[in-house]
């Protein structure tokens, strides 16, 4: 396809997106679509590191939670202290005026983000020398233990976690608000991605993912790669986060911030069943996962997670690339390579000796 | 002729084995020298130790003056000093162009330069050299998909994409189509002369060696047993001896 086309694709797909409000019958299911988009950048963030670099990490939802309670301490800090927010019932009659809704948010989000990079970088400084299944291993750790951690500090609630402040309502409806600020979220984080694999971070990380002993020994600041990744994910994860905050209201320490049975494995899954390493992928992954959940748990209601259980071993056997993974294989030259059946056949000579 | 990389009584032992022993030799800058030895002579060792892939017991490596022996292999490799693997290593899902923009050099490497996107004189010299090395055909083909003996050409074109001062090959012609190799040899030679290349050649085949290289260093044993130029060391009793097993 061409740039041109593509760009077709693209700005439909934007408009379709942004017209999805305005649809009467889908209204009622904005909250859902914001979900979706969640799940997409949960899925696009941990392919960063899972798919393009190979380094598969089950402890991003560190970053998650860290955005998630960093926006809900600064949206709480900047109007009251913590006893006043307490004594207001956590926050539920806590009426802010939109100005302070949205520069709380937005500051607290901005914290989040700030504070989820450095996190990555002094994480990533001690853990990222591991390699393969040494670092998975590690970053398994890294999720329970930060739900530990929250689950015992009172200043941010330990563990009867913290309620964010309601959207007042001069900002409109939940729905639309966190539709469209998730969908936000989401398009820049493709964007920036789209961007950065395009060049040679993209080049660099695809490098440590096929062999990175051979990056090494052609001088590639590998580690600075890795751990620059690492921020990367960290950043637009910690942003996920501290809006999902207020979207959920109530901030649980392991069931919500820092919930690596449920999100932490999700976003692994997502990025796999559609295709790791590849652009699209998590995007189309993250998208017939949200769907599947939410069919299964309409309609086999108490065997919803078998169904779920069963969809991945089916994926896993029959699609190990993933869905884009297995497309492009099929069709590689509709994702931009060439296939030239006679190069592949061509003698190679050496010619021009002297 | 200076010397560009020096290796001083360098030891190095994985337990009991004492795969390096006591190993001196020197490369003068602007020629191809050869290393040779029967397998587990130590001579990829001996390669792993001078690019800091591990560390050594004891000894120094001098690279154009600075001390390799406590730097890690991509400090090394930025200064000039490459390496080429036994078993290539290449980056298999990526094409062969994207293979060799990578393989630019990465010293002046900061965060902005991570950003960048790769300009056309970079595919244009990436795909010249895959031109060099015979590969040109082949430039949009996953480097999975190559042979064996095209993943070596293309290692080495890699590794001149680099643009090293000094190159240590492993077995360049191993698994290499016996009706290439002359056009290879070719191809290190002008290597050598056109870009001023230092070769630092790990080769079991004698034909290559001798006919490639201008002094010859053989190991056995770990141990440095003889070293001279090709005619003499083809005809060194103690060098036949370590390879018909009598050593």
């Amino acid at each position: 396809m061409n740039g041109s086309g593509k760009m077709v694709i693209y700005v439909v797909a934007a408009i379709a997106a942004l017209l999805i409000p305005q649809v009467p019958m889908l209204q009622p299911y904005l909250i859902q679509f914001a979900f979706l988009w969640v799940m997409i950048l949960f899925a696009m963030t941990w392919d960063v590191m899972g798919g393009q670099m190979g380094y598969n990490s089950f402890g991003n939802i560190v970053f998650f939670g860290v955005g998630m309670y960093a926006t809900a301490v600064v949206q709480r800090d900047l109007y009251f202290t913590v006893e006043e927010y307490a004594n207001v019932a956590g926050g539920e009659q806590a009426a802010l005026t939109p100005v302070e809704y949205l520069t709380g948010l937005s500051l607290g989000m901005g914290t989040g983000a700030v504070l989820a990079v450095v996190v990555a970088a002094v994480l990533g400084s001690g853990i990222l020398g591991l390699r393969g299944h040494y670092f998975a291993i590690c970053t398994l750790g890294l999720g329970i233990a930060a739900g530990e951690l929250a689950s015992g500090w009172d200043y941010i609630g330990a563990g009867s976690g913290l309620v964010t402040p309601l959207l007042p309502d001069a900002l409109g409806e939940r729905g639309p608000f966190f539709f469209y600020l998730f969908l936000v979220l989401a398009v820049i984080t493709f964007a920036v991605l789209k961007r950065l694999y395009a060049g040679q971070f993209g080049l660099a990380i695809n490098a440590i993912r096929d062999d990175e002993d051979k990056a090494d020994a052609l001088g590639l600041h590998a580690t600075r790669y890795k751990t620059v990744a690492w921020c990367v994910s960290g950043f637009f994860l910690a942003l996920t986060g501290g809006a999902f905050g207020n979207l959920v209201i109530f901030i649980d320490p392991t069931d919500v911030a820092f919930a690596g049975p449920t999100f932490g494995v999700w976003m692994v899954l997502m990025a796999i069943l559609g295709g790791k390493g590849t652009l699209w992928g998590p995007v189309i992954g993250a998208t017939v996962f949200h769907i599947t959940q939410e069919l299964f748990w309409t309609y086999l209601f108490g065997w919803q997670r078998v169904a779920l259980g069963l969809l991945i071993v089916v994926v896993v056997v029959f699609f190990p690339l993933g869905i884009v993974g297995w497309l492009r294989e099929r069709w590689p030259q509709r994702f931009g390579e060439v296939v030239d059946e006679e190069a592949r056949r061509v003698q190679v000579s050496l010619e021009g000796e002297r | 002729m200076s010397a560009i990389l020096e290796v001083e009584n360098v030891t190095k032992t994985f337990g009991g084995v004492i795969a390096n022993n006591n190993v001196s030799l020197s490369v003068p800058q602007g020629s191809i020298i050869g290393l040779i030895g029967p397998n587990g002579s130590g001579k990829t060792t001996l390669f792993n130790s001078i690019v800091g892939y591990h560390p050594i017991d004891s000894g120094a490596v001098r690279f154009q003056g600075a001390e390799l022996s406590r730097m890690r292999t991509p400090q090394i490799a930025r200064l000039g000093l490459l390496r080429t693997f036994q078993q290539t290593r290449i980056f298999g899902k990526m094409n062969c162009v994207q293979n060799m923009q990578i393989s630019l050099p990465h010293v002046n490497d900061n965060f902005a330069t991570m950003l960048r996107k790769f300009p056309p004189e970079v595919t244009e010299r990436a795909e010249n050299l895959l031109e060099f090395v015979g590969l040109y055909p082949k430039r949009h083909l996953r480097a999975a998909d190559l042979s064996f003996g095209q993943q070596k050409l293309l290692e080495f074109a890699m590794a001149l994409m680099n643009e090293p001062a000094a190159l240590l090959l492993d077995e360049p012609t191993a698994g290499i189509n016996p009706t290439l190799i002359n056009g290879l040899i070719d191809r290190l030679k002008r290597a050598n002369a056109e870009f001023g290349i230092t070769l630092f050649v790990i080769e079991h085949n004698m034909r290559v060696i001798m006919n490639l290289a201008q002094h010859i260093y053989c190991l056995a044993h770990g141990e440095l047993l003889a070293d001279g130029p090709p005619e003499e060391i083809q005809n060194d009793r103690r060098v036949i001896d370590a390879y018909l097993g009598a050593h």
